[in-house]
């Protein structure tokens, strides 16, 4: 399965869309550990003075919040990741 | 008409569905039994994929869990969906694009090592198995409290309904009866999470009525459940337990979870049967947004229940005198049938005592009343499945509710099943035992692996071993200390090869699974644990459903270090790894 990448994935274009690829996971999976083990549980204290609908602004990261930006992220992700990979010729015809 | 012929007929009504699709989606090659022909649309296969990951675990019993727990309970909501992120960030499209149609089949040839593909099946498989003997006895319950009839015959039906589609569609006839499971849990779920929503706070929307005001107090609700359960001995639903111990077993437990989830194989595998790369990506999306569709409901569900429990049994206010036996309403007396809830007199007054009898703050005021323990035992399972009573709801919503319950369950059972026999029939038959198998050949193995995986979960499911609970900690462990690193690193480094790889899985699974056998017995046999399976008496301080999160750290490390000094990955292998990371070229690498 390897009979019509092996050329062109080894160019520099090749490796930048790589690089572009990895620099937006770890741009979302900062934001993806930052609201749940962030805001859900570690820095809830820092967050309790916010209240929200009876409780503090951590308590609903930690039960709907983290999910809602979860789904963002996804669909963030396949937006940008479909817009690389035309941008690098690379997407399926 | 009445329930149990409502019950009767929705939930035959919704079976003869199930048989329906199955017919029609019959699997007539090995691509469409193992990966539905690769044609699912993105949006129907994220349908089939939240109904293939919501078991009867998050139907049932997550909202029960939620209602008792509060805010610990969190760590379930964050873990069961954070995982989709990393499924669709770093597994789903790579693994699409490799194209072949088992996990182990990747892990096989990305390491170039037959010990790899066969030590990724053995953690499949038993990941998989101790699953669905949770479903089977889900199955059992669900129809012996609905169509009363015994759990055992209940469960005949289930594993009969499973095996004709399963057996005879394969991925494609589960995929099709997994869209309409879905329909049918998330309608079930949704309808009565709505009235209780209403009746309580006035909004339709459970998930936002949750932060709304409570209308008999007009203040907000949670506050509300706050202050109730605290004048009963209650700790507060909302307050976090801020010793680092308890925030990083939370921490720990919610990541575990999150990695269990990626790894886990039987939701890997819906990935496969989309048409493209960016469908796989899509794909996680549309999974996560009619996961969430539960998920956001699932606590507004807990804590309505647990409210309205207190205020059943208090129709007065906490510091009143609770409701008398004799006029407690029927659900109670539908339950106790079951034993899962349970009055039992300890003081003798005819009335029904509901508090915290362990709190020691509340000792003396229970005294001074006359009060000689909790008298009111409540399973976390019943309050999804009693909650229409509760609120009062029409008998078909009831109905309804039992139908969903089967269909969670039923929907994650034939995704289980699915991924252990095609493991036998695709990694072990074909890859080991006999290479030359044709595909008509291959077919037959796979349905056969199938029946037999249905016969041994029945099995299991009627003679469920004492330690049915507690596996559930080693499916995740398992999957987030072996599976999901491997994959990562097959995906995003070159250098890890076939050795550093072997000993990293076999490092992760050693650790996780002696780690668990230390606190929960070995091999589950109660007494033979060496620590208590509890915060302040574990080994390093880590309860053992926290530990896969650890176990993947101890894999990935274990995995470079033996790479690093070990020969390098062959160049075919590189290839084949930069090949995986580009769309292009997808389609033809399916043409298996």
């Amino acid at each position: 399965m390897a009979e019509t990448t092996h050329s062109s994935t080894l160019t520099s274009e090749g490796e930048a869309y790589w690089k572009a690829n990895l620099r937006l996971i770890v741009g979302c999976l900062i934001v993806w550990g930052l609201v749940s083990f962030g805001f859900g549980i570690l820095l809830r204290p820092l967050l309790s003075g916010i209240a929200v609908g009876g409780t503090d602004l951590g308590f609903w990261f930690a039960q709907q919040g983290s999910i809602l930006v979860f789904l963002v992220l996804i669909f963030f992700y396949a937006i940008r990741m479909n817009s690389l990979d035309r941008h690098f010729g690379v997407d399926e015809e | 008409m009445d329930q149990y012929t409502l019950n009767l007929l929705i939930v035959g009504a919704t079976f003869a569905l199930y048989i329906g699709i199955a017919i029609w989606a019959r699997a007539g090659s090995t691509s469409e039994f193992y990966a539905a022909g690769r044609g699912v649309h993105p949006v129907t296969n994220g349908m089939a994929t939240a109904a293939d990951w919501m078991s009867a675990a998050s139907f049932i019993s997550m909202a029960g869990l939620i209602a008792f727990a509060g805010y610990s309970a969190s760590a379930y909501l964050m873990g069961w969906t954070g995982g989709y992120v990393l499924l669709a960030l770093l597994l789903a499209p790579y693994l699409r694009k490799f194209g072949k149609f088992t996990v182990p089949e990747f892990i096989g040839d990305r390491f170039y090592s037959r010990t790899a593909r066969l030590v990724a099946v053995v953690c499949l498989i038993v990941a998989s198995v101790t699953y669905v003997i949770g479903q089977m006895t889900g199955v059992g319950v669900a129809f012996s409290r609905f169509l009363e009839v015994d759990a055992s015959t209940g469960l005949f039906i289930g594993a009969a309904i499973v095996f004709m589609y399963a057996v005879l569609g394969g991925m494609k006839g589960i995929t099709y009866t997994q869209v309409a499971q879905y329909i049918v849990l998330i309608t079930a779920y949704t309808i009565p999470a709505v009235f209780i929503s209403l009746q309580l706070t006035g909004n339709p929307i459970p998930g936002l009525g949750l932060f709304s005001n409570d209308i008999a107090s007009n203040e907000p609700l949670l506050s509300r459940l706050n202050e109730v359960i605290q004048e009963l001995g209650f700790a507060a639903y909302t307050r976090q337990d801020g010793s680092p111990a308890a925030v990083i077993n939370m921490t720990l437990f919610t990541l575990s979870l999150m990695i269990g989830t990626a790894g886990l194989p039987h939701v890997i595998i819906r990935f496969f049967t989309v048409p493209r790369v960016a469908d796989a990506r899509w794909s996680a999306g549309w999974a996560l947004v009619f996961i969430a569709l539960l998920y956001v409901t699932a606590p507004a569900v807990g804590a309505m229940a647990r409210l309205n429990i207190v205020d059943t049994i208090y129709p007065n206010g906490t510091a009143e005198a609770p409701i008398a036996g004799d006029a407690r309403p029927d659900w109670m007396k539908n339950w106790e049938v079951t034993g899962l809830l349970n009055w039992d007199d300890k003081n003798q007054d005819g009335l029904i005592q509901y508090y915290n009898d362990k709190s020691e703050g509340f000792a003396a005021t229970a005294e001074q009343r006359g009060w000689k323990g909790n008298e009111l035992a409540v399973n976390n399972d019943i309050l999804v499945l009693a909650n229409p009573e509760i609120a009062h709801l029409p008998g078909w919503v009831i109905a309804l509710v039992a139908a969903g319950g089967l269909a969670a369950a039923l929907s994650t059972a034939a995704g289980l099943l699915l991924a252990i026999s095609s493991a036998i029939s695709h990694d072990v038959v074909k890859a080991t035992i006999n290479p030359n198998i044709s595909e008509r050949g291959e077919l037959l193995a796979a349905r056969i692996s199938m029946a037999v995986a249905i016969a041994v979960a029945t099995y299991l499911g009627l003679h469920p071993p004492g330690f049915a609970a507690q596996t559930v900690a080693l499916a995740f462990g398992l999957a987030a200390a072996t599976i999901f690193p491997a994959l990562m690193m097959g995906i995003f480094s070159k250098r890890i090869n076939d050795r550093g790889a072997v000993a990293g899985m076999l490092a992760g699974l050693l650790f996780t699974v002696v780690y668990i056998f230390m606190h929960k017995g070995w091999f589950f046999l109660p007494g033979t644990n060496q620590f208590p399976d509890t915060i302040q008496g574990s080994l390093l301080g880590i309860q053992s459903t926290a530990i896969g999160a650890v176990g993947a750290v101890i894999n990935f490390a274990v995995a470079y270090f033996v790479a690093a000094r070990t020969a390098d990955t062959p160049q075919h292998i590189k290839d084949l790894v930069e090949s995986v990371r580009v769309p292009r070229g997808a389609g033809a690498a399916s043409a298996h």
